[in-house]
């Protein structure tokens, strides 16, 4: 489904931070990706998405065989890409409401379907807001403004399990999450799995795996991906740092 | 920046055309004779000339004032036109009789002169250059009392409500662009609505100035009786032309016990160019009084257009537990100035004002909100909230906040607000990574921003700041 070939990547016309990224992730499974700061998992995550802040030096991504690096932002979220903000971003003024079900229609729209309108649209919120544990009214809150850190979070999640994704990217998800947040989070995210679906899963810290259980886990450092394995690679990380991962010797691309 | 942001803001001007039609023009230049000659043209009774010459010769002593935040050269008053009508058959005539390269002007600006075609619901006075075009649903108003026509008309039918009116909210001697006002106004829009009576539409405004190097000094005055609601809409267009034009209009709102009047402008003058060359020049004196208890004032304004806008709705809150409001959305762009806010005075008890600013810059436009709060000794328990928010788009822009607060009873209550933003690309990539396109997420962006003051208009202007922003206001109104 998403096919990677040594992606290589910067920002502001800097050195590459991704030095040569190869991934294959198939519909129904669920990629942690790991690695310390700097390692440029995050700007996989964005680049990928087609943040234009981030310029791609070198490489092929394509989702279903289309050409994500050739489509813009809004196009990819078209083809199925949905990513969860680590830092998602506030909108004063702009209803959650109407901007969800803006997105909704620009998606159907795409897809050839008729818009849904807003009486239709609340049937579908209603079922969704559950999966994340919110209150309707959150739906006439500004889109993020003044939600704490817990609820921006469970707001992604929400639009994730609204938007119905192919690809779903969590850019570091969890961080700045307590507990119980992480747990709904997390909750929410299982329940949107499904065998025609995958997710990927960015995060710097093993604890969001045991909620959200990984069928590989990949390292990365300085900009390649350095180790995959199993979940238990994830358990292997927490208990050993990231130190004992050295840059192997066959990444040169 | 990025490309939406530009294409957003740099939408053509499309009402830009020149009506190539004769006019009945004077000569320029300014003095006690054209006064004079203005006054004879519409026919006036020697109080009104009197009343002219008092303001011209007022004017003569005052200077331009310069304590606004824009620069701009020396205007040169005596080569501007200070009275150009379009020459029709019956300029004053029924509206079939209306020149049909007016009525075609008007179409072109989406503001056809026929009833039938009219949007339901809105009563349009139609001012061109000097003079009033036509009115449409008189005859349907006036059966419920209520007098909807030019100012020149009803100077001539309805001497005793305008002489009761004229000036007593704006002096013939207020301030420099009142008084030239006050001099030459040529022509403008009158509203009385009788006690108790509820406008049944809206009343509307259309003006439009035509004719090269002449001045529009239009004059509205509109009151509302006893226990009376009237809600009015003033709309601005005009030609580009390459030099700047002056526009100097005086708007009087009186308020009587337990009457309400909210008036919305949606002010599209030509701005200039890209290289700040043309655009009109907009000094204008907005003033309303809530004269009785329990009255209240709203204003809504829209300002995209105008090199320069110099403007201050304002409320004189005399009656007790009267309210004034001021909900302003200004735009500049390119090289546009704008000098924007409004005077709230308390005097009298329990009187409350709200003050409601967006202002967005882009290009290298400059934009000032000033405003000033005042409550008098003998404003016991008033109160007021004003919030002033600046969106920054780009980085050649400024934005500029100017608040005066002065309070003489300590039982007042005064709140101030203000935040700047800018419009940044984070918001936009969220959006289009949520699937809506770049243009989309600009326009969803600005009316979220615009949202507070959107609200407050009637719903057929919302579609015209719509259209004018090239905003979708779908669900981020009301």
């Amino acid at each position: 489904m998403l096919d990677i070939r040594n992606l290589q990547a910067r920002v502001g016309g800097g050195a590459d931070i991704l030095k040569g990224i190869t991934l294959h992730v198939n519909a129904g499974e669920v990629h942690a990706v790991m690695g310390p700061n700097g390692s440029g998992k995050s700007t996989l995550a964005q680049v990928l998405a087609g943040n234009p802040a981030y310029e791609v030096t070198g490489g092929s991504a394509t989702l279903d065989g289309n050409d994500l690096l050739a489509m813009q932002p809004e196009e990819r979220a078209h083809a199925g890409l949905f990513m969860a903000f680590q830092y998602p971003v506030e909108i004063p003024g702009v209803s959650n409401a109407y901007f969800l079900r803006s997105a909704y229609n620009e998606i159907r729209k795409a897809h050839g379907q008729d818009e849904v309108d807003p009486l239709e649209f609340l049937d579908i919120m209603e079922k969704n807001l559950a999966l994340v544990d919110m209150e309707p009214s959150m739906l006439n809150r500004s889109v993020n403004a003044g939600f704490s850190g817990g609820e921006k979070k469970r707001n992604e999640i929400l639009q994730m399990a609204v938007l119905r994704p192919r690809l779903a990217i969590l850019d570091e998800t969890d961080s700045g999450l307590d507990i119980d947040a992480l747990r709904i989070v997390a909750e929410g995210v299982n329940k949107l799995r499904r065998p025609d679906n995958a997710t990927i899963v960015v995060t710097h810290y093993q604890r969001l795996l045991n909620h959200i259980v990984p069928d590989f886990v990949h390292v990365l450092s300085a900009g390649r991906i350095v180790k995959s394995g199993g979940k238990e690679l994830a358990l292997e990380l927490e208990e050993k740092g990231y130190d004992w991962i050295e840059t192997p010797a066959e990444a040169v691309a | 920046m990025s490309s939406s942001i530009e294409n957003l803001v740099n939408r053509e001007y499309k009402f830009g055309f020149i009506t190539d039609i004769d006019a009945d023009a004077i000569a320029a230049g300014l003095g006690e004779d054209t006064v004079r000659v203005i006054s004879a043209k519409k026919l006036e009774p020697e109080w009104l000339l009197e009343w002219r010459l008092k303001a011209y010769r007022r004017w003569t002593t005052m200077r331009e004032p310069h304590w606004g935040n824009v620069r701009y050269e020396p205007i040169s008053y005596q080569v501007q036109v200070y009275y150009s009508a379009p020459k029709t058959r019956n300029p004053l005539g029924s509206l079939d009789e209306v020149d049909p390269k007016l009525r075609e002007t008007y179409d072109k600006l989406g503001i056809p002169l026929k009833e039938q075609q009219l949007l339901a619901g809105v009563a349009v006075d139609a001012v061109f250059d000097s003079v009033s075009v036509g009115t449409t649903y008189r005859e349907q108003l006036a059966k419920l009392g209520i007098i909807f026509c030019s100012l020149g008309e009803a100077v001539r039918e309805h001497p005793d409500l305008v002489r009761k009116y004229l000036g007593s909210v704006v002096p013939y001697s207020d301030n420099f662009y009142a008084s030239l006002n006050s001099a030459v106004f040529s022509d403008g829009s009158f509203v009385y609505v009788p006690p108790g009576v509820r406008g049944p539409m809206e009343l509307s405004t259309y003006f439009r100035i035509n004719a090269e190097n002449t001045g529009q000094f239009e004059r509205t005055l509109i009151i509302a009786d006893k226990g009376a609601y009237v809600s009015y809409l003033e709309g601005c267009t005009a030609p580009k032309r390459s030099t700047h034009q002056l526009h100097a209009a005086v708007v009087e709102l009186i308020a009587h016990e337990s009457a309400t009047v909210k008036y919305s402008t949606v002010q599209n003058w030509y701005a200039g160019d890209e290289e700040g060359r043309g655009g009109i020049f907009n000094f204008v004196t907005k003033r309303g009084k809530c004269a009785g208890a329990n009255s209240k004032i709203s204003w809504t304004q829209v300002e995209t257009g105008s090199a320069i806008t110099w403007k201050y709705p304002s409320v004189i809150l005399q009656g007790d537990n009267s309210v004034g409001e001021f909900y302003s959305v200004a735009v500049v762009n390119h090289h546009q100035q704008a000098d924007t806010g409004t005077k709230m005075l308390h005097l009298g008890r329990n009187t409350r004002s709200t003050i409601v600013s967006k202002g967005i810059s882009a290009g290298q436009g400059n934009n000032s909100y000033r405003g000033r709060v005042y409550v008098g000794p003998k404003a016991a328990g008033a109160r007021n909230y004003t919030q002033c928010d600046s969106m920054l788009i780009g980085n050649r822009c400024g934005a500029h906040t100017f608040p005066y607060i002065e309070v003489g009873n300590d039982t007042a209550q005064v709140e101030h607000e203000a935040s700047t933003s800018k419009i940044g690309e984070d918001q936009i990539f969220y959006l289009q990574q949520r699937g809506i396109s770049k243009e989309n997420a600009v326009s969803m962006i600005v009316a979220g921003f615009c949202k507070d003051v959107f609200k407050e208009l009637p719903m057929e202007f919302a579609l015209e700041a719509q259209q004018l922003l090239g905003i979708t206001l779908e669900g981020s109104v009301g």
